[in-house]
C-alpha cells in the first residue's frame, strides 16, 4: 500500500470514513478545519451526509438525532467549540448514543489563541457538561494512530453505547507524516435501542429524565458500571520503565518531543523510562501502579499548566514522587528544554517521601 | 383516506394526560396522534420530546421518540432526517424551547427547508417553571417575571414566529391555529396534516403554531382560557400563512 | 541518517510547499519523514518556517531544537535561524535577498548562498525562488535523489494544479544544477 503524506486533521477524517462514518455534522473553527473540508469533498460521494451547521450547538445536536437512528455519526471541534457543546455531551451520555466527537484543542482560556495545546484534558476527561457522566477519549501521538483511533473510536462508541471523544491538538493535526490508509472492518454490535421507526414493535425511547423513587440513581450505577467496564479498553505505550529512576508521562502529540528527550537521555545512559496514555479516560492506572516505587520518580509533561498530573498523582496514589513540567500554550517546547529538565529531575535528591 | 371509527387513536398508548385541567397540550397530542394514524406513518415516526410540560411526549406517544436539549429540538430533528430521511421526524415544542432558548435552530432548519415537522405550542409564557415571561407573552400581561405586565420599553414585543416562518422559501407550509372551539378543532388537524404532507411529498418544512391555553399559569379557570385564547387572537392572527401544496 | 531542515522566509514564497514537497520525496524515497508548519503565534509578521525530518528510523520529535540544515529565503529568517543551526551544518541561502557580507558565524556552518530569486526568474518563473533555492539543498546535501522530488512534485500538483508542474520542474532542477555545480566547486562559474 503506498502510503499518504497527510495532515493529523486530515488522517482523522479519513479514519472516520473508513470506519463507515456517514454523517458529519460541524461548525467551522481553527484549527481543525480540514476535518470539514474532507468530509465535505468526500462524505457525499459515498452516499453520506455533510452538514455545515449554524453553531457548534447545533452540529452537536444534529449529531445527537443523527446517532439516535443507530447511524454513525461524528462532529469535530476545537476548544472554544467543544465548551459550547458541553451541556449536549452530557445528554449524549445519558441517553447513550454512540457518537464521536473530535477535539482539536487550542490554547485557552477564552479565546486565547490557536497554537497547540492540551488545556483541555479536563473537560475531556472529567466531563465537560454537567451530572456523573464520561466520554471515553483517546489521544493519539502519530498520524498513523489517528486514524486507527478514530477508526476504533466508531467501534467502541457502538460496542459501549457511549460517546467517544478523540482529544488531539493543533501540533498532530497540523503536522504531515505518511499514513497508511488500511482498510478497516467495523465490527456490528445489535442496536435494539436505535430510533428507526417502530415497525412491528411498541415505540422505542430514548430519555434521561427521571423522576420516580430511585430511578436515578439506578440509571447513574448503571453508567458508573459501564465505565468501569469500560477499562478493559485501557491502552499505554511503555518502554524503559525496568530499572528506571525517572518515568517521564505525557500524552498527545507532545509526547513526539518528550519521547525525542527520553531516547536521547537513554542512549546516554540515563536511567529514564517513557509511558504514554493513550486513552485518558478511562485512565490507563494499571500500567502506573506497579511501576510506582519509592525510588521511582514520575516527571509529567504537558503542554498545559498541569492537568493529567492530577491522575498520575492518582494513579501511583503517593507510593512515588510525582514532578511536573508544565509548559502553558504558546511556543512549543524543544526536545532539548525536556531533556535538560530530564538531567536535572535525575539529579535532584529524593524527598524522604517515604521508605 | 380511510377514516377509523375509532375514539381512542392507536398510536397514544393508553395512559391519563399529566396535564393541568383545561390545558390545550392533550387536544394537540391527540390531533396529532389521529393525523400519524390517518397517514398510516406510525412505522417510520420519529418524535423529540423537548423540554417544557410537553417533555413527557414519549408517555403518550407509540411511536419513536428521543429527547432533545432545551431549545435543541429542530437540530437533532435535522440529525435524524438527514440521517434516515425514510423516517417521518416532528417535533413538538414550547414557545420557550422553539423561539427563545432554541430559535437559533428553529429558523435554521426552517431556512434549510428541512423534511421535518415543527409543532409549536405557544400559549405565551413557560409552563412547567411556574409562568415566565415568554418571547411570546402579549404586551401587558402579567407572568411571574413580569409582574406588572409586559412592559415592552423592557422587553420589547412578542416574536411573531408563524409570520418570521413564511417568509422563508424552505418552509413549504405554516400556520397558526388554536382549539378553542370545535371548529378550530378540526382545522387544527387539518393544517398538521398538510404540515406532514410537506414533509411526506419532499417539499420542505412544515409548521404548525397551536396558540394554547394554559389556564394554570394565566390564573384563569379552563372556559376562561378558552376565551382569553380569543384575546390573544389580536396579537397572533390565525391563519394559514404559508401553504406550497 | 537523520536530517533535519527548517526552511523560511516570506509568507508567499512558497516555504510550505517546498516543505511539504521535500518531506513527499522523502516518503516516496522510502525514507520516514515529519513535515512541521509553523503554526499560531510564530506566523506573525509575515515571516513563515516548517520543519522537515528525514530519517531512516522512527521520528521521535517533529519539533527540531538545533537543525542539521537551514532553506534561508530572506534576511529576518536568517537572523533567526542561523544561531539554531547545528555545528557544521549546511544553510543555503538565498542571496538575492540577503548579502553574504552580512552573515556572521559563517565559520561554524557550511553556507551556500544561490541567486534563488534570479534563478527562477531565469527560468520564467520569477516567484519559485524557494524552488531553485531547494535544488541546491538536494544536490547538496544529497539526502533524496533528485528524480524523487520530480515524482513527489507530480504527486502533490496533478492533477489539479498541473499548469505548475512544469515551471516548478525547471526551477528545480536548475536549482539542483547550481548546487551539483557548488559541490564540483565551481561557483564562480555561476
Ligand atoms: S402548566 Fe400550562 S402548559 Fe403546562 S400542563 Fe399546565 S396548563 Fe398545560
Amino acid at each position: 500500500m503506498k502510503p499518504l503524506l497527510v495532515k493529523g486533521s486530515e488522517a482523522i477524517a479519513l479514519g472516520a470514513l473508513a470506519a463507515g462514518c456517514r454523517c458529519y455534522f460541524g461548525y467551522p473553527i481553527t484549527p481543525q478545519n480540514e476535518i470539514p473540508e474532507l468530509m465535505a469533498r468526500e462524505l457525499p460521494k459515498r452516499g453520506g451526509v455533510f452538514l455545515q451547521a449554524e453553531s457548534e450547538l447545533a452540529a452537536v445536536n444534529m449529531l445527537l438525532g443523527a446517532a439516535s437512528t443507530g447511524v454513525r455519526a461524528m462532529t469535530s471541534s476545537s476548544s472554544p467549540g467543544i465548551s459550547l457543546m458541553a451541556e449536549t455531551f452530557s445528554y449524549l451520555a445519558a441517553l447513550e448514543l454512540p457518537a464521536v466527537v473530535v477535539n482539536v484543542s487550542r490554547g485557552g482560556p477564552g479565546l486565547g489563541g490557536i497554537e497547540a495545546s492540551q488545556g483541555d484534558y479536563f473537560q475531556a476527561t472529567k466531563g465537560a457538561g454537567h451530572g456523573d457522566y464520561h466520554f471515553l477519549v483517546l489521544s493519539p501521538a502519530s498520524i498513523q494512530e489517528a486514524y486507527e483511533l478514530t477508526a476504533r473510536a466508531f467501534d467502541l462508541a457502538e460496542k459501549y453505547r457511549q460517546p467517544v471523544m478523540i482529544l488531539t491538538d493543533a501540533l498532530l493535526g497540523q503536522m504531515k507524516e505518511p499514513l497508511k490508509a488500511r482498510k478497516i472492518k467495523p465490527r456490528t454490535y445489535p442496536k435494539d435501542w436505535a430510533l428507526t421507526g417502530a415497525r412491528g414493535r411498541p415505540g422505542r425511547i430514548l430519555r434521561s429524565l427521571y423522576l420516580g423513587p430511585g430511578e436515578l440513581r439506578a440509571r447513574n450505577e448503571l453508567l458508573q458500571k459501564k465505565y468501569r467496564a469500560m477499562r478493559r479498553e485501557v491502552r499505554a505505550e511503555v518502554f524503559g520503565t525496568e530499572g528506571a529512576q525517572l518515568i517521564v508521562c505525557a500524552f498527545g502529540s507532545l509526547t513526539r518531543i518528550v519521547k525525542e528527550a527520553v531516547q536521547k537521555a537513554r542512549e546516554e545512559g540515563y536511567p529514564v523510562g517513557y509511558l504514554r496514555p493513550i486513552t485518558l479516560f478511562p485512565f490507563p492506572e494499571r500500567y502506573f501502579a506497579p511501576l510506582a516505587r519509592p525510588e521511582t520518580r514520575f516527571l509529567v509533561v504537558e503542554l498545559n499548566c498541569g492537568q493529567m498530573v492530577e491522575d498520575v498523582k492518582l494513579a501511583v496514589c503517593g507510593k512515588a514522587e510525582v514532578e511536573l513540567l508544565a509548559f502553558p500554550p504558546s511556543d512549543l517546547p524543544t526536545p532539548e528544554e525536556i531533556y535538560q529538565r530530564i538531567k536535572k529531575c535525575l539529579r535532584k535528591p529524593r524527598s524522604s517521601l517515604r521508605s | 383516506m380511510p377514516k377509523k371509527a375509532q375514539i381512542f387513536p392507536s398510536v397514544l398508548r393508553e395512559r391519563p394526560f399529566h396535564y393541568c385541567p383545561g390545558c390545550h397540550h392533550g387536544i394537540a397530542h391527540r390531533l396529532l396522534a389521529e393525523v400519524i394514524e390517518e397517514l398510516g406513518i406510525r412505522e417510520r415516526a420519529y418524535g423529540l420530546a423537548s423540554i417544557g410540560c410537553a417533555c413527557f411526549l414519549y408517555y403518550y406517544f407509540d411511536v419513536d421518540i428521543c429527547e432533545a436539549p432545551h431549545g435543541r429540538s429542530c437540530a437533532a430533528a435535522t440529525g435524524a432526517k438527514r440521517a434516515r430521511p425514510d423516517l417521518v421526524v416532528f417535533t413538538y415544542q414550547g414557545d420557550g424551547d422553539f423561539a427563545a432558548i432554541g430559535l437559533g435552530e428553529s429558523l435554521h432548519a426552517a431556512a434549510r427547508g428541512e423534511r421535518i415537522t415543527a409543532i409549536m405550542i405557544n400559549n405565551t409564557v413557560y409552563g412547567m417553571t411556574g409562568g415566565q415571561l415568554s418571547p411570546t407573552t402579549v404586551v401587558g400581561q402579567r407572568t411571574t417575571t413580569t409582574p406588572q405586565g409586559r412592559d415592552p420599553q423592557h422587553y420589547g414585543h412578542p416574536m411573531q414566529i408563524a409570520e418570521i416562518l413564511a417568509s422563508f422559501p424552505g418552509v413549504a407550509f405554516c400556520a397558526r391555529v388554536a382549539v378553542n372551539t370545535p371548529k378550530r378543532v378540526l382545522e387544527a388537524k387539518e393544517a398538521l396534516r398538510k404540515a406532514f404532507l410537506a414533509q411526506l411529498e419532499d417539499r420542505g418544512f412544515g409548521y404548525v403554531e397551536f396558540l394554547s391555553a394554559c389556564p394554570i399559569n394565566w390564573k384563569t379557570d379552563p372556559v376562561e382560557a378558552l376565551e382569553k385564547v380569543d384575546e390573544l387572537v389580536e396579537t397572533f392572527p390565525l391563519k394559514i400563512f404559508k401553504d406550497l401544496s | 541518517m537523520k536530517f533535519e531542515v527548517i526552511l523560511a522566509g516570506f509568507g508567499g514564497q512558497g516555504i510550505l510547499f517546498a516543505g511539504n514537497l521535500l518531506a513527499q520525496a522523502g516518503m516516496e524515497a522510502g525514507l520516514q519523514v515529519t513535515f512541521l508548519p509553523v503554526y499560531g503565534p510564530e506566523m506573525r509578521g509575515g515571516t513563515c518556517n516548517c520543519t522537515v525530518v528525514l530519517s531512516d528510523r522512527e521520528i521521535a520529535s517533529p519539533v527540531v531544537t538545533y537543525p542539521s540544515a537551514l532553506l534561508i529565503m530572506n534576511q529576518p529568517s536568517l537572523d533567526k535561524f542561523l544561531p539554531r543551526l547545528r555545528p557544521g551544518g549546511l544553510a543555503v541561502v538565498n542571496s538575492n535577498l540577503v548579502s553574504p557580507e552580512k552573515v556572521q558565524e559563517a565559520s561554524r556552518a557550511k553556507l551556500v548562498f544561490v541567486p534563488a530569486d534570479d534563478l527562477a526568474e531565469e527560468e520564467g518563473a520569477p516567484r519559485l525562488g524557494t524552488m531553485a533555492a531547494l535544488g541546491a539543498l538536494v544536490a547538496v546535501s544529497e539526502v533524496v535523489p533528485p528524480e524523487k522530488v520530480l515524482s513527489g512534485l507530480k504527486t502533490l500538483l496533478f492533477p489539479e494544479k498541473k499548469a505548475f508542474l512544469e515551471p516548478n520542474r525547471k526551477v528545480f532542477r536548475r536549482g539542483w544544477e547550481f548546487g551539483q555545480a557548488y559541490k564540483l566547486g565551481e561557483p564562480s562559474k555561476f
